[in-house]
């Protein structure tokens, strides 16, 4: 997935001029997860280059290169470390169209890795997606494998709105089963992880049925979608796993075709569980296919505790949660 | 056995925390005996290429070209011609016509907040002179004069003020926060400072793309307590960046005086020392300092030699806002005891002094501008003020401009909010 985000980043510095990436360590070294290797050498000193340990001032200056008319991907090294530059993607980035009725807008798609499974500890592990899904103005894209995530990522670049670019950096060099104890897989075996050299995209807001099934519907995104499809492997479960692909905009749609075809839901996410995106989504199901429901729905997150590094795998909601969740939801 | 009763270390002094404290509160006396003036035209004007190490003095003196008697004196004289002279005096004076006739508009109900830049009119118009009107500008609030130095529609402004129906921020913005792209002048934010890394980050776009245009930023002295402002000092003096950030010293935070964002202990130019940026001290209420000192810097960034801070000294005459009683907490005389006096004062004595200028053509300008912001206010009454209600814009207009396209969930909120208006009959 780091060579895909990669040629989704050289693609758009070749295509566009106004195209600039930047953070800390992107440049020379070319970024701690490598995910901009090479593209300073290929681009050029301004067009990729490092950053101070500022994330006020990346997301802040990135916001004045959009409202110059650059397409700024600025990088923030772990999702942990956003918290900085809040004011000036909540307040800042996301209102300037609104707040000058279409003078300025700022086309700028922050990247961020994100989650756990990597003894990360409390500091390289959140998943704070809710924080900024709450946030209007601002779409939210977490891809699941590398086809996914380099179209989608071009998508945010080309998009003229911010938009927040999460990746989950368990899957970064393989899909992953839940199964801490086993041996990573790498991409090279999964049907995704062939991603074409060219340009192509992946539209914003369009959700993707990963696996089809009519026992229940699972509700997943990013790492939790590989997780949720070997647990039905492994299990025989009939389910369908829907991939969001992209939280804000949501595509309802194909939620609701999923769970009005199925009668049961269960929502899977890493992040912690009271406020999470889960409980939108579990609202959203309820509202629209209620009289559908024929049991409660399930929420498998992680638990409301920041994200110990030596206990990660009772925190991470692996297999063994969603086998309990399962019988839950098909007991009742 | 913990320490916290302090026992074990009985012997030594007690620790004791300072709280700033401006020097007058309401009821006491001023005096401003004690002030050190700066000496008009005592400071030299270094070139626009030295090292801010080679011009460190600058962050702590106080450039000023006019002196008691309104000479212009001393290096940093801009020696503008008259007629530019009296453009400044006249688009001053327009500011404050502007700043009285819109208060005057909140205090009848026409709209909900003002912010008046009173005392404060050279910081944006000697600004403004000095930048090329295609620089970028990224004011904080009070920067009125930036808009009315480029000639922008007074009625336009005061639309905005209003929410009314020629407001062409559609009601969204409180009163003030202006935009006017076509001015190269930025969306106003409400949040402090935060304007200072865009102006760093829009500048830093022009280099790279090799452009010719410079970004500017103002911020208050209190909001460079603000990380963002230290943020954008970073960057701009990483990359060099070709931006004149300034900070409006105006005394007062609302009710808080420039102690509490560090100013008893040094002056805020000297911000730019740590950062390796140039620094420039002005007095704000000079207009020809104000414009010699953003010549300078917009000269040094335009060649390539980069940043600079600059602070300029002055009083904020009148509350913060509407919102602000400043008698609450300063004493209402302070403002007619300032030092550095009232820069429209000065400025027309500079060209009285040049015998440019005399007290009838001063009473004449005055009320023409007056006349202008009149005949203005009417335009924009006329399209109604923010008093009449939700009348001027369409309600559903609120949901336009969240995103480029409006996705789903945003046109069900709207249809929702149509179909619950309309089943209540309105």
């Amino acid at each position: 997935m780091i060579q895909a985000i990669n040629s989704a980043l050289d693609v758009m510095l070749g295509r566009d001029p106004m195209v600039v990436v930047m953070g800390e360590d992107v440049g020379y070294f070319g970024g701690v997860f490598r995910a901009t290797q090479g593209l300073q050498a290929k681009h050029g000193r301004t067009r990729v280059f490092d950053t101070p340990i500022n994330e006020c001032g990346i997301v802040g200056v990135a916001v004045g290169m959009g409202a110059y008319g650059l397409r700024p991907v600025p990088e923030i090294q772990f999702a942990d470390y956003i918290y900085p530059a809040l004011d000036q993607i909540v307040s800042e980035a996301v209102r300037i169209r609104y707040r000058s009725a279409g003078e300025y807008w700022i086309p700028i798609t922050i990247r961020s890795p994100l989650g756990g499974g990597i003894f990360g500890g409390q500091t390289h592990s959140q998943s704070p997606e809710g924080v900024f899904t709450h946030v209007t103005g601002l779409k939210t894209v977490i891809p699941s494998n590398p086809y996914d995530a380099k179209g989608l990522l071009i998508a945010a670049i080309e998009d003229n709105d911010p938009v927040l670019f999460f990746e989950p950096k368990r899957i970064y060099n393989g899909p992953f089963d839940g199964h801490y104890d086993r041996p990573v897989t790498p991409w090279s075996a999964h049907p995704a992880g062939e991603v074409p050299d060219d340009y192509y995209r992946i539209p914003l807001g369009k959700a993707a049925v990963a696996r089809e099934g009519n026992a229940f519907t699972i509700l997943a995104y990013g790492t939790m979608v590989h997780v949720a499809i070997a647990f039905c492997e492994e299990n025989g479960v009939d389910a369908e796993v829907i991939d969001l692909r992209t939280l804000v905009p949501l595509d309802v749609d194909t939620i609701t075709a999923s769970v009005e075809k199925t009668g049961r839901c269960m929502i899977v996410h890493e992040a912690t569980r009271t406020g999470g995106f889960g409980a939108e989504l579990s609202a959203t199901v309820q509202e629209r296919c209620f009289y559908a429901l024929e049991a409660p729905i399930e929420r498998v997150t992680g638990w409301d505790t920041p994200y110990p590094h030596g206990l990660e795998w009772g925190y991470f909601p692996g297999p063994i949660r969603l086998r309990e969740a399962a019988k839950r939801l098909m007991e009742a | 056995m913990t320490s916290q009763d302090g026992d074990a270390r009985r012997n030594l002094p007690p620790l004791a925390l300072h709280v700033p404290e401006p020097k007058f509160r309401p009821g006491d006396a001023v005096d401003f005996a004690d002030f050190e003036m700066p000496v008009a035209g005592a400071v030299d004007r270094p070139p626009t290429d030295s090292a801010s190490r080679d011009m460190a003095g600058h962050v702590y003196a106080m450039v000023r070209v006019l002196d008691d008697e309104g000479r212009a004196i001393g290096p940093w004289n801009p020696g503008l011609d008259p007629d530019r002279l009296r453009r400044m005096l006249r688009e001053m004076l327009t500011v404050r016509a502007f700043d009285e006739r819109l208060h005057r508009a909140q205090r009848q109900g026409k709209t909900s907040f003002y912010v008046s830049s009173t005392g404060e009119e050279a910081t944006a118009i000697g600004a403004a002179h000095a930048l090329d009107p295609d620089d970028m500008c990224f004011p904080s609030y009070r920067q009125q004069g930036l808009l009315i130095a480029r000639g922008w529609p007074l009625a336009d402004m005061m639309c905005q003020v209003f929410s009314n129906s020629g407001d062409r921020m559609k009601g969204r913005q409180m009163p003030v926060m202006y935009s006017a792209r076509a001015a190269s002048f930025f969306t106003i934010s409400g949040n402090l400072a935060t304007q200072y890394p865009q102006a760093v980050g829009w500048a830093m776009a022009s280099a790279i793309r090799g452009d010719t245009r410079i970004a500017a930023a103002w911020c208050g002295e209190g909001s460079t307590a603000e990380g963002d402002f230290h943020s954008a000092l970073i960057f701009a003096s990483v990359y060099r960046v070709p931006v004149v950030l300034t900070i409006t010293n105006n005394q007062w935070a609302i009710s808080s005086f420039s102690g509490f964002a560090g100013g008893e202990s040094t002056t805020f130019a000297a911000r730019a020392l740590g950062y390796g940026i140039a620094g420039l001290r002005v007095d704000g209420n000079d207009i020809l300092a104000v414009y010699a000192a953003t010549a300078w810097a917009s000269e040094r960034a335009r060649a390539g030699h980069g940043p600079t801070l600059i602070e300029q000294f002055t009083y904020r005459a009148e509350g913060h806002s509407t919102s602000d009683d400043p008698s609450r907490y300063r004493p209402s005389e302070e403002r007619n005891l300032w030092p550095l006096g009232d820069p429209i004062k000065r400025l027309a004595q500079h060209l009285t002094t040049l015998g440019e200028w005399d007290d009838e053509r001063h009473a004449a300008l005055e009320a023409e501008v007056v006349a202008e912001v009149r005949e203005a206010a009417r335009e924009a009454e006329a399209q109604g003020v923010l008093g009449d209600g939700f009348r001027h814009h369409p309600m559903e207009t609120m949901f336009e401009d969240v995103f480029e396209e409006m996705p789903k969930h945003l046109q069900e909120q709207r249809d929702q909010m149509l179909a619950e208006y309309k089943a209540s009959g309105l």
